[in-house]
């Protein structure tokens, strides 16, 4: 009898996280190695979900906003934007330009402080300490800039439905103005420090490759699906806010590969600080919430408190909401760090949502991991998982 | 070695003597084990939400964490200290009390943020009201999320429970 018959490999079952540093929070996985080989991968979701759409039922619309800060609490201001402008659709509420400008500012601000936080974490993971210490200095710029705007670091709920919180001070437009002079010479200094690291090359190039065919059919958006060679971005195809007034390109990947899309995601910052640039020497004058929905927006401050009409108005609006709402249902996509961010709102024609729905990027791409880590090695899984970029806030609920 | 009968100890802290000349302290056991113990807190990273940013930019290069001797370890078996940075869901909480089994004596909890301290805004079927109802914790740091500056103080005045402990190391206590 032929003895190498009965020597038979078993697989392993390997379980990854929740906690675990490099699954960027507490995403599972359970991993069927043969060898060092990835047979399945499946992932477990869930560990933060803490009700946000069926709590953004029993709010008002306008109490809903801090949720939304934390859902992608790694850029909070794009995921406000979203949710305010599914609003302003449902409400059919137009914005003065100005906010739209200020709107379209902190957005990108919000989006390279993501793609730092996202640089520094995968580097960190694929074992390239000292680019998490580089990324976090400019990082802290922009969140000391959000501090200066809006009192918050993280949790910002500046935008309002129909406008924003207050106005940008001339201090804070300095400050930023500088920082995009100086931003595009720190991603050359970034890119000096990994862009040919031969250990960083070796574990990015060719690992995770999924085809343009495959993303766009898991429903892959943002730069997991721009490193695949298609050309979608919500800002350029269906623009919100000023990004039909600013330039701005796309990039494009190539090959598909975790290489790709860390290369589309530091283009994508390039991008972000020239649109930045542009909104500060473009920003008009004049108002900052819209003045055509006063049964929305908040009268200012000074005839609240002289005012006594306008004083009733704030009082209501704060504790009971618009008591009522166009009924109907709206869908809003938003371009925001992750990926495509969908509101779907549906309305019964009160003060609250009937149901709303969260279209999460994380979680797609959650979908996507088995895709990407199948057939390759362990080691490979959290760059797999860096390169397309999770937040489970956001991909929990 | 003569020892000079005239020489006296010297006070220079209260409950720490020196012989002045020789390189001897005279403490009790309790004052260099409590001494050792907060001069090297280690961590679990265990983030779970947005409080774990905050840490995270609290142990990089701006605020720098190390300056406490305070190091991020990916194990828990060689962390004393669990900082519990985010929401605790039903579903996480018994991971993350098996995390805390899981740490070597002495071990500390600090409760990073509201949610961790009561739940916040999230009073829903899914959300644990707070992480004491199953973690002994040391340390509340309230905010949502709590400064950098914040978890700093939390450390601090945990350093400072760590330092009034007594007999903490015998197994007699």
């Amino acid at each position: 009898m032929d003895e190498t018959k009965e020597l038979k490999t078993r697989e392993m079952v390997i379980n990854m996280g929740p906690q675990h540093p490099s699954t960027h929070g507490v995403l599972r996985l359970r991993l069927e190695v043969s060898g060092e080989t990835i047979v399945k991968c499946t992932p477990y979701v869930g560990y933060l979900h803490r009700g946000t759409e069926k709590l953004a039922e029993s709010m008002t619309y306008l109490q809903s906003i801090p949720l939304m800060d934390r859902l992608d609490y790694i850029s909070s201001m794009t995921n406000d934007v979203g949710y305010c402008l599914a609003v302003e659709r449902l409400f059919d509420i137009g914005l003065p330009l100005r906010a739209k400008y200020i709107r379209t500012m902190v957005s990108e601000m919000s989006r390279i402080s993501s793609h730092l936080l996202w640089l520094a974490t995968h580097a960190l993971d694929i074992g390239a300490m000292t680019v998490f210490l580089y990324a976090f200095r400019e990082r802290e710029r922009i969140l000391e800039l959000f501090e200066q705007l809006c009192g918050a670091r993280l949790t910002v709920t500046y935008p309002r439905i129909g406008g924003v919180r207050n106005d940008v001070s001339q201090e804070f437009i300095d400050t930023l103005y500088q920082f995009t002079e100086e931003f595009p010479d720190k991603i050359k200094e970034y890119e000096t420090l990994i862009n040919v690291n031969r250990i960083w090359l070796k574990r990015t190039i060719g690992i995770g490759i999924i085809s343009a065919e495959e993303a766009v059919n898991y429903g892959l958006t943002g730069a997991a699906l721009r490193g695949s060679g298609v050309d979608y971005d919500v800002r350029k195809h269906f623009p919100y806010d000023a990004y039909s007034l600013v330039k701005f390109d796309v990039p494009i990947g190539k090959n598909g590969d975790v290489y790709d899309r860390y290369l589309c995601r530091m283009e994508e910052m390039r991008q972000s600080n020239s649109i930045i640039k542009q909104c500060i020497e473009a920003l008009p004058t004049g108002p900052i919430m819209t003045s055509d929905s006063p049964k929305f927006t908040l009268p200012p401050k000074d005839k609240v408190l002289n005012n006594m009409e306008s004083l009733i108005h704030h009082f209501t609006l704060i504790t009971k909401g618009p008591m009522t709402a166009p009924a109907g249902e709206v869908y809003v996509a938003t371009e925001v760090p992750k990926g495509e961010l969908g509101f779907y709102i549906v309305s019964d024609g009160t003060g609250r949502p009937y149901r709303m729905r969260i279209r999460s990027p994380s979680f797609i791409h959650v979908a996507a991991l088995p895709r990407l880590c199948e057939g390759g090695f362990i080691a490979d899984v959290v760059a797999n998982i860096g390169s397309i970029d999770v937040v489970l806030g956001e991909c929990d609920r | 070695m003569i020892i000079d009968g005239a020489m006296e100890l010297v006070e220079i802290e209260k409950g720490i003597k020196i012989i002045p000349g020789a390189s001897t302290v005279i403490t009790t056991l309790d004052k260099v084990i409590n001494w050792g113990r907060k001069s090297s807190l280690w961590p679990v990273t265990f983030g779970l939400a947005c409080c774990a940013i905050e840490m995270m930019a609290a142990g990089s290069s701006h605020y720098d964490l190390d300056r406490l001797g305070i190091i991020f370890r990916g194990s828990p078996r060689q962390a004393d200290c669990m900082i519990v940075a985010g929401t605790v869901t039903k579903k996480m909480a018994p991971i993350v009390r098996k995390v805390y089994d899981q740490m070597p004596e002495p071990r500390y909890v600090i409760a990073m943020g509201s949610c961790a301290c009561t739940g916040n805004v999230y009073r829903t079927y899914s959300v644990v009201q707070g992480c004491d109802l199953f973690l002994p914790v040391d340390v509340y740091i309230p905010g949502c999320p709590p400064r950098p500056e914040a978890l700093y103080d939390g450390l601090i005045k945990l350093q400072e429970i760590i330092t009034k402990e007594k007999m903490r190391w015998s197994p007699l206590r």
